[in-house]
């Protein structure tokens, strides 16, 4: 039965290894636990699963497994089974309620739309109108204001005693897609690069002996600087606008990236680059760097992130005037390739879902712009790109416009 | 393998999933992981277990500069090479030069003792990686000697983590792994009450419930946790602000002594809009 559970688990994607299936054996064997399921459960998710974030899916593995109930959400292809719908909305509804669904199309209507929308819905979510989650209007999840909706896994106002694992109360904790300040730190580290500069304030030990021991065996003490994470960056965000609704993920990106980088320099801009952007946003029209200037004062040693949705008239791009700021007298992708040509370390990344990009021609120029180097602004693009940055790409001067 | 249980202690609330945690732990001499909030006691757990089981603690706080060398022996060439030129007889033996770190007092110790291997994420990725072999098989070698280290027994282990970096799944895979979730208004009370005992009921539940207001809400940069909480409720005793007081506060007013439990100015200028606000909107 547990070898059982054991690939259960593997197979929701928890990635448990024998070594720990043995733990629990031995522990089990050693009457760590007594007979009470709560305890085998407590012993059992802390000897298997190491990461809170994926405490929730254990919890519904082990509800689904000690139960003798099928699986209710599998973790990748999110189906679910349509009678235990059906059963939970027909305990859940009043009988005026049923007739409103009816209204609506029938139950298996409202079914069919559930299922496609838990396919598509890639992540948690509470509140809204849209997706499947908590609060909220729309006809699916918990703790709604939509009659016809129907309750997804909570349990609700009626105070039954529910088992620990049946509370999914480490739900909040599971960040599969979501990004967070921790995990871009994380991703930004790879691009660390060490190197020794400055004051030399460390003993070089090694050095030392050496030293000594050429020195016939008088001290003779060697010095050399601390070693430093050496890379330099420059951070250019999109501001406002069609940008307002990924303000977290960029906040997060940008205080991850303030920590990691003690050579850091950021700057904003509005949907694309022209001849100036700026670092105080309440003073954007007063105080303009002029990007000649960046490019004078930093280095190509300098690896160039942009962060930006790219979401926008495609002229904006390509004409001159086409700022719906100010008139610029030279296309974007004009400077945006200069910008390019001096660093050839850069990247695009783009908090728009990148299933969305086909759909955009401004996201697709910017992309070719880029020399195909833009990448989505979630973990996994974040790893990409971060890869996209260690080499350099020379980028060919545009044929339109005048350099 | 030990037998010994932990259950709490009178100034430590555990729940029944962290106990069994740290008894499996005990019973299995394998490393516990503890990770949650910051101010949820997780650095206390070891010095409570330590107590409870009346073990000698062992601490080791780990910095962004630590190596896991340290934690076995460091060699100190530099002495050693200034007692050379002084002519020290001590130099012969290379053994005079050897510190040992914690890892090694623990292994050398008479009974059974506690080791807390404190904020473990705070050091270098690799460092974890580098302890595995001295956690699994309880041994390491001083390669200046050529000294077998061995455990005389096997020490009750306990790691702690903020989260600030992952650690690697080798050696997750040799722990067990507890995280302290945030208390809820129950395991609170209880917890306010063995560190404040006698405390009135009426003063509790108003904090209690100041206190869950001020976490609710929403954009926080650093929510106020247990030990902040404590804090401040030794800070209304020490003032004597009455029940009453703080009943007033939580509608349309700061609550007294804020400063205990939101600790940047981010927040606390966050906090005072939205108060500010609300009391606005009550008009």
């Amino acid at each position: 039965m547990l070898a059982e559970f054991f690939f259960l688990l593997r197979k929701a994607g928890l990635k448990v290894s024998i070594t720990e299936y043995l733990t629990l054996l031995e522990a089990l064997r050693l009457h760590v636990a007594s007979v009470s399921v709560d305890e085998f459960y407590f012993l059992a998710r802390a000897s298997l699963i190491k990461d809170e974030a994926l405490f929730d899916r254990f919890d519904q593995v082990f509800a689904a497994h000690f139960k003798g109930i099928e699986q209710l959400f599998q973790a990748f292809t999110a189906q679910v089974p349509e009678e235990w719908l059906k059963r939970q909305a027909q305990l859940l509804l009043s009988d005026e309620e049923r007739a409103k669904i009816e209204a609506l199309g029938g139950f298996d209507a409202l079914m069919e739309a559930l299922q496609e929308r838990l396919r598509e819905q890639d992540g948690e979510h509470h509140g809204g109108n849209k997706w499947i989650g908590t609060g909220g209007t729309s006809p699916f999840g918990h703790s709604g204001f939509n009659p016809e909706g129907v309750r997804i896994g909570g349990k609700g106002g009626n105070r039954r005693a529910v088992k620990v694992w049946e509370k999914r109360e480490y739900r909040n904790l599971d960040d599969s897609v979501q990004i967070g300040t921790r995990n871009i730190k994380l991703a930004l580290r790879k691009l660390r690069r060490f190197a020794r500069e400055g004051a030399a304030d460390q003993l070089d030990l090694p050095g030392t002996i050496d030293s000594t021991a050429r020195n016939a065996g008088l001290l003779d003490i060697r010095m050399q600087p601390e070693r430093h994470n050496a890379i330099k960056v420059l951070l250019f965000f999109d501001i406002g606008g069609s940008m307002d609704d990924h303000v977290r993920v960029c906040e997060e990106m940008f205080s991850a990236a303030r920590a990691e980088f003690k050579h850091l320099r950021y700057f904003y801009f509005h949907n694309f680059i022209y001849e100036s952007v700026w670092k105080d946003n309440r003073r954007r029209h007063a105080e303009r760097i002029p990007l000649a200037e960046i490019m004078r004062k930093y280095g190509p040693d300098y690896r160039v992130i942009l962060v930006g949705d790219a979401t926008m008239s495609p002229y904006e791009i390509t004409y001159p005037g086409g700022s719906v700021e100010h008139w610029n007298d030279e296309p974007g992708q004009v400077w945006l390739n200069r910008l390019l040509r001096h660093y050839p370390h850069a990247v695009w990344l783009n908090p728009e879902p990148e299933q969305r990009w086909n759909y955009t021609p401004s996201v697709q120029i910017t992309r070719e712009l880029m020399g195909e180097r833009m990448y989505a602004l979630t973990l996994r693009g974040l790893d990409e790109g971060i890869r996209g940055l260690k080499r350099a790409v020379p980028v060919a001067p545009l044929s339109v416009g005048v350099d | 393998m030990s037998t010994a249980r932990f259950e709490g202690t009178e100034r430590y609330v555990a729940t029944e999933d962290l106990m069994m945690a740290v008894n499996a732990g005990i019973t299995l001499g394998r490393p516990v992981l503890i990770k949650g909030e910051p101010g949820t006691g997780k650095t206390q757990l070891a010095e409570e277990v330590a107590k409870a089981l009346q073990r000698p603690l062992l601490e080791w706080h780990i910095k962004s500069t630590t190596k896991a060398q340290q934690g076995l022996y460091e060699y100190d060439a530099v002495a050693r090479l200034r007692d050379s030129q002084l002519g020290d007889d001590r130099v012969k033996d290379i053994a005079n030069y050897i510190r040992r770190g914690s890892l090694w007092e623990a292994f050398d110790s008479q009974v059974q003792p506690v080791l807390l291997i404190d904020e473990i994420d705070k050091a270098d990725i690799e460092f974890p990686n580098d302890l595995l072999r001295e956690l699994d098989r309880m041994e390491f070698s001083v390669y200046e000697t050529g000294e077998t280290v061995r455990a005389r027994h096997r020490p009750i282990i306990i790691i702690t983590s903020n989260n600030e970096k992952e650690l690697p799944d080798a050696f997750l895979r040799r722990c067990f792994f507890h995280y302290i979730r945030f208390p809820d208004a129950d395991t609170m009370r209880s917890i306010v009450d063995v560190h404040y005992p006698g405390l009135k009921q009426t003063l509790l539940s108003e904090a209690l419930k100041a206190f869950y207001d001020i976490r609710e809400v929403p954009g926080l940069k650093k929510k106020p946790s247990t030990s902040e909480l404590l804090d401040w409720i030794k800070l209304l005793l020490a003032e004597d602000i009455s029940p009453e007081a703080l009943r007033a506060s939580d509608k349309n007013a700061i609550p007294p002594l804020y400063g205990a439990l939101l600790k940047n100015e981010q927040d606390v200028h966050l906090f005072e809009q939205l108060v500010f606000m609300h009391r606005r909107n009550a008009r």
